[in-house]
Order: structure tokens, then sequence, then C-alpha cells
């Protein structure tokens, strides 16, 4: 079985996210740029599936902020072959339309039979890649998965349907999967195994020019949500201070 | 008249989901906007009980199979949008969304706004706001083109104006033939394991987040649940790395809940998660992160470390 693991950069949420000068952007500046939580789940349940059936697994990403991290880090983690596409402006938003058509234009050329990737990264303003993605690809496609059993010619999908309904089926190969997450926890890359897939790995590196740019929303501004007034009444003082009022609240309902 | 405004409903096993009602009252709206029809696509048909007087269209496609297929649900949606011709799709960020709003999107080559939470007509164009970055920052976009599908966060509108008794027109469209076609198959629904712990019952909730780091440390927040008599819950993550059973799990994939309490220590409110939890009568917040979307619908919060916080607490409940 071969697999492709489509993957990103994001900017780090535990950061203070600050606004561009124009309004539209984050500011790119100064912000650390970490791979997709998601994207991770995607690369353990490929390393999973090659683990149990054998397969071929083979990393791409766009140009981004500190993208050469994580392609070593997936070598380092067990991936075959790591691919970075260039062609994009590493310092700007690429939407995920945009970034859709760049990955079909690679798969274009490379053969696979399912193409893991996250189910969603937190600036996928114009919709979430699998969809999209598969749609390009004119390929089955399905997203918040949470297993994955490879055969052959079909696999199947179990899909997180809300509220704790499991929804499963079966697709034909090729397809496009976004991973909510893997049958177990992203295994981890100690520092000394990437720094030995830093110094004997490679990335390779595939130009992509796009001809024509699709259609996407217009950003009129981005902006944090403005206190509403409605948000919370903070409590100050020493923790002990907070406990005590935190537990006189909860006594004013009758609980406790 | 034709029809501008398409709410699909995701009522895979049957029961139609609040957020149908919320899009329906959105979807009046947006569709008097234009001056134009309100449609709503159903697999199947409507069951008595359902309320779907707001749209002027119901479509139903008939010969679905039981369970859930996305590459038939493309299919059949996008027979009926092709019928139908919308000038504006409204689905939610649930699965089907997930699914199929990028991919009906470039189908039809229309644009897409996802995590939206509000959505207003100004002279011919909409003006959507969304979400973005967990809930850190909103943006706001403007559509002049047209088809344009939105992927609406549950709960960002009232369900009631959406929620009326009346007869839409029937248009039933029969997709049972072309899903042979389909590059996929439906197998079956599995019910949700309902073993365990039942957060959903109980007035107070002690709930933890990814801020507590480890397994290990989620003893602390038992301990303080265990002195509150209180059910510890969890968010998404927790429950991902295997730190607590899925039962414990708040949110759009687990269980919503509507305590009188809700105690949230080391969740950042994720749109996914308020899902779960934004109903609840008081909710306390502690995050050091004095910017974390949480502190937007909670009532009290404190920006103390829960390493603090939480021993303080259970001290002072059990003395
Ligand atoms: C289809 C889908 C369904 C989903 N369903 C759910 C769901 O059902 N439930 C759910 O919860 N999520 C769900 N998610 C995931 C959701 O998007 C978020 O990733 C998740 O809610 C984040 O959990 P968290 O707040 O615990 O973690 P984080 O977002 O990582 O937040 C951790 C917080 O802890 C704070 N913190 C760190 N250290 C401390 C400290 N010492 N003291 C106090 N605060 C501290 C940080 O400031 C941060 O805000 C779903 C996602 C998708 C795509």
């Amino acid at each position: 079985m071969r697999i492709v693991v489509a993957m990103r950069q994001l900017a780090d949420l535990v950061e203070e996210l600050e606004v561009n000068d124009e309004g539209t952007d984050i500011d790119r500046e100064f912000v650390k740029f970490v791979s997709n939580e998601w994207d991770e789940a995607a690369l353990e349940e490929a390393l999973t599936l090659k683990d149990e059936l054998g397969a071929t697994v083979t990393v791409v990403a766009l140009d981004e902020p500190d993208v050469d991290q994580t392609l070593y880090a997936a070598l380092a983690k067990g991936a075959d072959r790591v691919v970075k596409l260039t062609g994009n402006d590493p310092d700007t938003w690429v939407r995920s339309r945009e970034r859709a058509q760049r990955l079909a234009s690679f798969l274009a050329g490379e053969s696979f039979d399912l193409l893991l990737t996250g189910v969603q990264a937190a600036d996928d303003l114009d919709g979430q890649l699998a969809g999209i993605l598969g749609s390009l690809l004119e390929v089955p496609h399905a997203a918040v998965v949470v297993g994955v059993e490879g055969s052959d010619s079909k696999v199947r999908v179990i899909q997180e349907m809300g509220g704790g309904l499991l929804g499963v089926s079966e697709l034909d190969l090729p397809a496009v999967l976004g991973i909510q997450a893997a049958k177990q926890t992203p295994r981890y890359a100690p520092i000394s195994r990437i720094r030995q897939a830093m110094q004997t790995g490679e990335i390779s590196e595939h130009e992509v020019e796009l001809s024509d740019a699709s259609a996407q929303v217009k950003v009129r501004r981005l902006y944090p949500p403005e206190s509403t007034g409605a948000g919370a009444t903070m409590l100050k003082g020493s923790p002990k201070e907070v406990a005590a009022e935190i537990i006189e609240i909860i006594k004013s309902k009758g609980l406790v | 008249m034709s029809v501008d405004v398409l709410v699909i409903a995701e009522a895979v096993a049957g029961e139609v989901p609040d957020v149908t009602y919320e899009l329906l009252g959105k979807g009046r709206e947006l569709s008097d906007g234009f001056s134009g029809e309100l449609a709503l696509v159903l697999a199947g048909e409507p069951s008595p009980q359902n309320l779907f007087g707001a749209a002027d269209v119901l479509y139903s496609m008939s010969g679905m199979e039981a369970g859930y297929c996305a590459p038939q649900w493309e299919m059949s949606l996008g027979e009926v949008i092709r019928s139908a011709h919308p000038k504006v799709v409204l689905v939610s960020t649930g699965t089907v969304g997930i699914d199929l709003a990028g991919a009906l999107a470039t189908q039809f080559d229309g644009v897409l706004a996802s995590y939206v939470i509000d959505a207003v007509m100004e002279g011919g164009s909409l003006v959507v706001t969304s979400q973005l970055y967990g809930g850190k920052l909103l943006s706001e976009v403007e559509i002049d083109s047209f088809p344009a599908v939105l992927s609406v966060v549950p709960g960002s509108f009232a369900s009631d104006v959406g929620r009326v008794v009346g007869e839409p027109r029937r248009e039933v469209i029969d997709v049972g033939g072309s899903l042979s076609s389909a590059k996929g198959i439906a197998i079956e629904l599995r019910e949700p394991d309902s073993s365990g712990v039942d957060i959903t019952a109980a007035p107070l909730l002690v709930s933890v987040g990814r801020g507590i780091g480890s397994k290990e440390n989620v003893e602390l927040v038992a301990e303080l649940a265990e002195a509150m008599k209180a059910p510890l819950s969890a968010s998404r993550p927790v429950i991902d790395q295997g730190w607590l059973p899925k039962p414990h799990q708040v949110g759009k994939s687990g269980k919503k809940v509507k305590p009188t309490v809700y105690l949230a220590f080391g969740i950042s409110g994720a749109p996914e998660h308020l899902e779960g939890m934004r109903s609840a009568d008081v909710i306390i917040a502690c995050n050091t992160d004095a910017k974390a979307p949480i502190f937007e619908v909670a009532h009290y919060g404190t920006t103390l470390d829960l390493f603090d916080l939480v021993p303080e607490l259970t001290d002072q409940v059990g003395g």
C-alpha cells in the first residue's frame, strides 16, 4: 500500500496571535510555527498502517516556516520519503483551496492508494482540506475519521458522526481521508533520531506552479473577538482567596 | 420563484439535529433578503413531528442507503443542488459539513466559508463572520459571487425561529439509481458506548483540559472532583491521549452537558468544546492565558495556574 500524508505548518495557538497592519491576516513575523496537531494524527495512522500491513509512507508539505523540522521528524518516526512543495510564498496565508490545488498538482504525478491528512487546521476559512482535495482529484474522501482498515482495493473507515455515534463505510481506493484521531497517540521521535535524519535523510523538493487561482472568499478583516461585555467576571487574589470565592459561587447554587 | 437558500439536514441516523433548525431560521432570513425561496434537503422521508414549516420547499433524497457513506451523500446532494440551483447552501461544521462543504463548493465552482458564526445581507452581498484559530480570532469576509457554501458552527443561531409548523412543497429526488456508481458503500452506524460514567445528569461537573499536561496530573483534578462529589469530565485531547476514557468527553464528538455549574481547568474553549457545554448555567474557568476563548463564555474566570488553584479548592472543600 502506498500512503501519502499531507502535513502543514500552523501558527502555534499557545502564542499570542497579532493581526497584521492590513488587518487581513495574522502577523507572521514573530509567531512560532508548529506542525498541525491533526496532521500528526494522520502521520501516526499512516505509520501504524505501515507497521500492520506494510506500506510506503511519503510525507508532503508546502514550503512554510519551520517545515523542514516537521519533515525531518517524520523521517525519524519512520516515513520513507519526505517532499517539500515549493512555489508558494512561505510567509503568506495559503488558503485551503490553494493548498489543495498545489497538493493535487503534485499528486497528479504520484501513484497512491491512500492520502491521509488532518481533519482540520485552525485557519481553514475556506473549508477543510480532505474534501476539497478529494473533489479535485475526483476520488472518494471522508473526514472526521477515527479508524482506518486497509485491504487491497478498498478501505474501511470509521467516522465520528457526533455525540458518540460512529459511521462505518467502505471506500474504493485511492481515497483521501481527514484524520481526527489515530489508533494510538502520535509516536515521539527522540532528538537524536531527528538529528540523524537531518544528517542522513533528504528532503526532496518539487516545484508547483499554479496557473489559475481558485475562487476564495475575500477577507475584509481579521480581529480578536471584541469582548461582548458578557465575558467572564475575573476573580482576583491569591489561590486561597479565589478558591474561597469559587466555593461560595457553587454553594450559592445549592451545590457542594 | 427560485430557490435561493438550501439547508442540508444532517439527519444521518434519522433524527434531525438542532442545528438544522438553526440553519432554517437563518436561511429564512437570508432567502427573504434575496426575495427567493428557502429549501431543505433531507435524506429519506420526514417523520410527522418534524417541523419544517420555515422552508418553502422540502427535497427528499429517496433511495439512500441506511447509514452514512460520504461519496453517496456527495453524489445525492450534488443532484439536489443541480436541480435547485441555490445561491447559498447552509450546512453545519458537523461531519457532513466537514466532509462535503469543500467538495460541493469545488464541484459547483462556488466559494466556501467555514466555521461561520454569523451571516447577514448587505446590499447584494453576504457578510460572513467566521471563528478562526480555535476562536482566538474572527474573520469577516464578503461574498458577492454565488453559489456560496457556508459551513456554520452549531449553536450560532437561535433554533426557535426555524422550528415552525407548516407544509413545505415536496420534491422527491430519486437518487437510488445513480448510487450504484458511487465509489463507496455504507456499512453500519454504531451507537455510542453507554457504559461508564454519566456526565450528562450531574448538576456540577469538574472538567479538565490539555493544560493538565499528563495522565499523572489528572489525578489532582480527580481528587477535587471526588471532594466535590461531582463527576470528572474532560476535553477531547485528554481523551485522545488516553488520560481518561471516552464517556468523560464533553463537546461536539462527546456529550452535550448542561449542569448548574461547570468548572473548567486548563481548557481553551475551542468551538467544538463550547458546543457541548456553553448552555451550563454558570461556567467558571481557570486558564493561565487571559485571552483564551473560554473566558468569552465563562461567567467567572481566573488566570491562576491550575496547579496552584486546584489543591487549594480540594483543601477548602474537604475542610
Ligand atoms: C470534528 C471535531 C470534533 C471535536 N470534538 C471535540 C469534543 O467533543 N470536545 C472537545 O473538547 N474538543 C473537540 N475537538 C477538538 C477541539 O478542536 C480542540 O482541539 C480541543 O477542544 C482543545 O482542548 P483543550 O482546550 O483541552 O486544549 P488546548 O486548546 O490545548 O488548551 C489548553 C489550555 O490550557 C491552558 N493551560 C495550560 N497550562 C495551564 C495551567 N497550568 N493552568 C491553567 N491553564 C493552563 C492553556 O492556556 C490553554 O488555553 C474536536 C475537533 C474536531 C475537528
